[in-house]
């Protein structure tokens, strides 16, 4: 089984993002840029199941522009096998993103494609689904636990309210959730290896995908704050207070 | 402009995210149809669908196909009517079900989509939350067809309209059979739902262990609250994973919530800064959860928590 795996460069997890003061968007110049959490777990899925030996190769894709080369470098000291860099300076939107990775599922001819359920700096979850969707695959979205078995992978999914589970004919798409596994450390020797790893880079244009024009963003703000709190002395004033100021008890 | 609102239901009843996500319908034109897709025997959520204030028409189709919630066939079949139909709006709950099928949607219909939307500008625009709710975006939806999920917590439920709707049975489509159901395992809902709750208790790593939620389950039945958790909790198996709240879990916008033992993480921040009245149980004054705390109460939480259970059923 061949397993292609997606992986977006962000703003790191731990990074209070600002907005601009003239609202064109948020401040990522000069903070921290890391590999989508759940890309991270997705990644380690995908090499789980290679060193299961239910996979033999693990390919990772990364869209964007030069400096995401990093992630793909991580991904490779984490274990997959050969990176795809798709060189783009445009900010895509998950539409261009899927018909690009539309366009590299049918040169590459995967089993199984891993993304991440949710980008967290756009906090889209589309990706995915719109993948699945243009190469008329099934997908299993959420997922916490994945099982390949013959020319099927069942999914165990978090849905409202507990886990389902479906069985996907393969070729399928898969997103990974926050408990699908703990990604491993990053050891220094892994990464002198990664070094050695094949890295192929194209551009957007190679795969035929032009950018994106379904959304406009008009501008970003901040949320609106809260005023701020009280501190109470103990629970018979918080009660107290709950009951008769706040009146929500 | 005509939408078409998806509705959320379990077979039997119409969910109350579909209610809320109805109002986010309302806004993007004039009226809209409801189309209730599932297994056979969804009549009674048809019915309900009749009585959403705003309904134009409620479109019904039952198969085996769809009996399962399963992406691919509900996907399609909502593609084929959208493309048949011209709609040009296409709106559902942003539940787990909305966000699994109706990008699908969106990928057949080759669209951008808006998820989870907080506020509805006009017809073309919207407000959503990026970066974990520390920034918020405003979109304009160039294309024909708009897809959109909607953050529940942010829109009120439509009333009860004074005439049902008619409603139209579809036929099925004819689906290739990508993926089929196995096996479910839900938690046993005692109390009210998380997501509608009125009040919502939540406890964190700080409560060192399931038992302790127990404790927590005992103060939400006194004040008819749901329980929810962090991450963290959720990770140490002190309770099921579908009490998580935050920017991956839950996102919940209650009269009061109270957080015991949670830190106040971005992630778990993004998921309930937006209730009415926010009170938090820490023993570290300088916990980031006491920023948005409308009241603080610094201390250990196995004291506090019984000592509040007291001070409720004493004022009773
Ligand atoms: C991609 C990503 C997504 C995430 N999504 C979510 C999400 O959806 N929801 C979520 O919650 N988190 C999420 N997280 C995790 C988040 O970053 C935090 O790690 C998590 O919220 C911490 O949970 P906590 O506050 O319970 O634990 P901690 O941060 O460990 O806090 C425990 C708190 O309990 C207090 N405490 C301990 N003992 C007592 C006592 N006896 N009395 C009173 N107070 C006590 C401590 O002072 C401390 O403040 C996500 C993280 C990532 C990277
Ligand atoms: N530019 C990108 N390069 C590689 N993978 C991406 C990119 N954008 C999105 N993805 C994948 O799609 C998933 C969902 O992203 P989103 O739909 O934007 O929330 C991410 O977790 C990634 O796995």
């Amino acid at each position: 089984m061949k397993v292609l795996v997606t992986a977006k460069r962000v703003v790191d997890h731990n990074v209070r993002v600002r907005v601009r003061p003239d609202g064109s968007g948020v401040d990522t110049a000069s903070v921290k840029m890391s590999m989508n959490p759940f890309d991270e777990i997705a990644v380690e899925a995908a090499v789980r199941l290679r060193e299961a030996g239910q996979a033999d190769e693990v390919v990772v894709v990364s869209i964007g522009e030069k400096a995401v080369t990093d992630v793909i470098r991580t991904a490779l000291a984490l274990g997959a096998d050969r990176g795809i860099h798709v060189d783009t300076d445009a900010e895509l939107q998950p539409p261009a993103v899927s018909r690009a990775l539309a366009e590299l599922a049918v040169r590459e001819t995967p089993d199984l494609i891993l993304m991440g359920k949710q980008a967290i700096d756009d906090d889209s979850n589309q990706t995915a689904q719109m993948l699945a969707g243009r190469l008329g695959w099934g997908q299993g979205t959420f997922a916490c636990g994945i099982e390949p078995a013959d020319g099927e992978v069942i999914v165990a999914r978090e849905v409202d309210g507990g886990t389902r589970r479906v069985a996907l004919r393969l070729p399928a798409v898969v997103t990974a959730d926050l408990r699908l596994n703990e990604p491993r450390y990053v050891k220094l020797p892994d990464i002198m290896k990664a070094k050695r790893k094949p890295l192929e880079a194209m551009s957007l244009a190679d795969l035929g995908v032009a950018g994106d024009a379904g959304l406009t963003l008009l501008g970003v703000s901040e949320p609106p704050g809260r005023e701020p709190g009280v501190r109470v002395a103990d629970a018979a004033e918080l009660a107290a207070r709950l009951r008769d100021e706040a009146q929500v008890i | 402009m005509s939408i078409l609102l998806i509705a959320e239901h379990d077979g039997r009843t119409l969910g109350e995210a579909s209610r809320r996500a109805a109002s986010a319908a309302r806004q993007l034109g004039e009226g809209y149809d409801v189309l209730v897709i599932g297994g056979p025997g969804c009549v009674g959520v048809a019915d309900a669908a009749a009585g959403l204030d705003g309904a134009v028409q409620v479109l019904l189709c039952e198969d085996d196909a769809y009996a399962d919630d399963l992406a691919e066939p509900v996907a399609e079949r909502i593609a084929t009517l959208v493309r048949d139909g011209g709609y040009d709006g296409v709106v559902a709950a942003g539940t787990s079900t909305g966000k699994d099928v109706m990008p699908r949607v969106a990928g057949l219909l080759d669209v951008a989509m808006v998820s989870d939307a907080v506020a509805v500008e006009n017809g073309r625009t919207f407000i959503r939350p990026i970066y974990a709710g520390n920034a918020l975006a405003r979109v304009r939806c160039e294309d024909v067809v708009r897809v959109v999920t909607v953050r529940t917590s942010a829109f009120d439920s439509v009333a009860e309209a004074d005439t049902a709707a008619p409603c139209e049975r579809l036929s099925a489509g004819d689906h290739p059979p990508l993926s089929r159901f196995v096996d479910e395992s839900l938690s046993a809902g005692d109390g009210p739902d998380l997501a509608n709750a009125r009040v919502v208790i939540s406890g964190g790593r700080g409560l060192g262990g399931a038992e302790a939620f127990d404790m927590l389950r005992e103060l939400a039945a006194e004040l008819g609250a749901a329980v929810g958790a962090s991450r963290a909790a959720v990770d140490a198996g002190y309770i099921a994973n579908d009490c998580q709240v935050g920017q991956t879990g839950k996102i919940v916008a209650p009269e009061l919530y109270l957080a015991v033992g949670i830190s106040g993480a971005i992630q778990h921040l993004a998921g309930m800064k937006d209730s009415r009245v926010i009170a938090a149980i820490n023993r570290d004054e300088e916990a980031p959860i006491f920023q948005v705390a409308d009241y603080a109460l610094v201390g250990d939480l196995f004291e506090a928590v019984p000592q509040l259970l007291d001070a409720l059923r004493t004022r009773q």
